[in-house]
């Protein structure tokens, strides 16, 4: 178990990762692109749940690629 | 070191009413926001449109995990009761002032921006509020009845969005609609006053939580709650499973079975609002005491297994329910009765009407009426739903409202037990508030998108003469509860232990 455990670190680090570029380039780049008020759901996707979601993700992936999660 | 105890159900009373009435004034600005908007954010205005759509995001997603932080730091500082009782207050206070609060046609810019700053304190008095009442019941409940007791606080979510509709529901019966849209809107928010002042004179009188007195009475209480809490790499690690292993999945399964399921039937299904808020009141009502079903289910078998079932439920089942909820409503399975059928053109003004509107033989009624202004059509459709449908739909959306009572029923228990009560109530309270508020918060937004994509692909092709590639494109918003839960219930099984159960260490 505790393999699988560090094994699937790995992936929570690259769903991170995916999650902001689906982020940014699928919502917070249109929004941009549409001005006016969609301008602020822009900037929170970018600079608030961009930083949440990847840092969440990939702080718990390298957590458990390094075992933290061990049994 | 204190020994006064006050009695369990008085624990529970004092905090699951209040709790209630925070989720009453958060929800009666969400179910007034379109007439709030005439109100205070007139959409000719950019400026105003601005405010409004940073007071929508602002409260719903930034402000709420800052709330979690302030007050669960003051909460582990100085105490669970004192904490709550500041966030009572303050809900309170907002919430009525915002029913006090001239239109923007009155006094102008101020109104807008004051209703703006209200909402902030909203959001901010949420954020403290849930981690408070969780862990005060906790820490006043015996191990093997935690889960029972604290699904009481589970149930106030749900009975705060019911009390909201029915308040609504009741002041609107209760006038013309001309007197609800002009004064009888604000009557729901001044109430809260009553009800916030009741609540704090019965939390004015309860002891401060057991364990947190004894620590504080020993020196062991924190004296950085944040640092000690994502500073420290041990409990990061905790509050980072939490998140990710539990409250994201809930957030979602959360959202999906109350909001996502009421915005589906009215916007998609065009069925009424006045019937969509009966569907959903009774489903609502119906399932509610399953909260208590399974906090006292998780003190026998586990809180663990429970969640994750209810996460894996919700994955399971989402397309299939959404698909028969639509085709219930769907005019094209019915029977026409093309006697009572009317088709209407007229000119309003300089603007062109064309209403189409249509009986079926179990009583369904279709109208659709298009209005062509200045050249650019706007069609409005409505299918008003007979008894029997109106049961169905109750019935799928009381299953989703089940999913949510296995996933959050047993959550409040289960977070309490992940951590110390030195820094309880800043850990448990940050994790749940971005699980509900961001991912939970996100769910309109992105299957929004998600529609609008599948949409715009199948009209692609339609126009290229192809087939449309996406079959049901109504259920492409699903997908993104589904791929969040279905996260959540992995990381859940594989690094959840959910054996603790102990809440003094």
């Amino acid at each position: 178990m505790n393999t699988v455990k560090r094994i699937l670190g790995v992936l929570w680090i690259l769903l991170g990762l995916a999650a902001v570029y689906y982020l940014i380039y699928n919502q917070a780049i249109p929004l941009w692109k549409a001005g006016g008020e969609n301008i602020i759901a822009a900037v929170i996707y970018i600079f608030v749940l961009c930083p949440i979601i990847a840092g969440s993700l990939g702080c718990f992936g390298w957590f458990a690629w390094k075992g933290e999660f061990d049994e | 070191m204190s020994d006064k105890r006050s009695p369990m159900y008085a624990v529970i009373g004092a905090s699951s009413v209040g709790t209630m009435i925070e989720w009453y004034d958060f929800y009666i600005f969400g179910s007034l926001a379109t007439l709030i908007s005439t109100k205070f954010f007139p959409s000719e205005n950019e400026t105003l449109a601005f405010l409004s759509t940073l007071a929508t995001f602002a409260a719903g997603f930034i402000v709420r995990p800052f709330g979690a932080l302030f007050f669960g730091r003051l909460g582990d500082l100085i105490g669970r009761k004192y904490t709550f009782m500041v966030t009572l207050l303050l809900m309170g206070g907002a919430t009525f002032l915002i029913g006090c609060i001239p239109s923007y046609e009155t006094i102008g810019i101020v109104s807008p921006l004051l209703v703006l700053l209200l909402r902030l304190l909203q959001g901010l008095a949420l954020g403290g509020e849930y981690g408070g009442a969780a862990t005060y019941v906790a820490e006043h409940s015996p191990n093997h009845q935690r889960g029972l007791m604290t699904s009481w606080i589970q149930t106030t979510a749900t009975a705060g969005l019911i009390i909201s509709l029915v308040v609504i529901a009741i002041t609107r019966g209760s006038m013309s609609e001309e007197a609800f849209d002009d004064y009888g809107w604000r009557i729901p928010f001044l109430a809260s006053a009553v009800m916030i002042y009741v609540s704090y004179i019965i939390r004015r009188n309860m002891h401060e939580s057991p364990l947190f007195a004894k620590a504080k009475a020993e020196g062991k209480t924190s004296v950085n709650p944040l640092r000690e809490s994502f500073g420290n790499r041990y409990n990061l690690k905790f509050v980072l499973l939490a998140l990710l292993g539990v409250t994201m999945g809930q957030g979602v399964v959360w959202y999906t079975g109350q909001f996502y399921a009421m915005s589906f039937i009215e916007r998609v299904m065009h069925v009424p609002k006045v019937q969509v808020d009966g569907i959903l009141i009774w489903a609502l009502c119906l399932g509610t005491p399953f909260f208590i079903l399974f906090g006292w289910l998780s003190d026998k078998v586990g809180r663990k297994w429970i969640m994750m079932s209810g996460m894996l439920l919700a994955v399971l089942c989402y397309r299939y329910i959404y698909t028969q909820m639509y085709e219930t409503v769907n005019v094209q399975n019915k029977t026409e009765v093309t006697a009572e059928s009317v088709v209407r053109a007229e000119l309003v003004g300089a603007d062109s009407v064309f209403t189409v509107s249509r009986a079926y033989t179990d009583g369904t009624r279709f109208t659709e009426v298009t209005t062509v202004k200045a050249g650019v059509p706007h069609v409005d459709k409505e299918v008003s739903v007979n008894a029997s449908d109106k049961r169905t739909l109750i019935f799928w959306v009381f299953i989703q409202v089940l999913f949510v009572t296995m996933v959050y029923g047993p959550i409040a228990a289960f977070l309490v037990e992940m951590f110390p009560v030195k820094i309880r109530y800043t850990s448990m309270s940050l994790p749940y508030h971005v699980g509900n508020g961001i991912f939970g918060g996100l769910l309109p937004a992105i299957a929004t998108f998600l529609v609008t994509r599948a949409d715009a692909v199948n009209a692609k092709a339609t126009a290229l003469g192809l087939l449309p590639p996406i079959d049901k494109p109504y259920l492409e918003g699903l997908w993104y509860p589904m791929v969040i839960a279905g996260i959540s219930l992995v990381i859940g099984i594989v690094y959840l232990d959910g054996n603790d159960n102990r809440v003094d260490d």
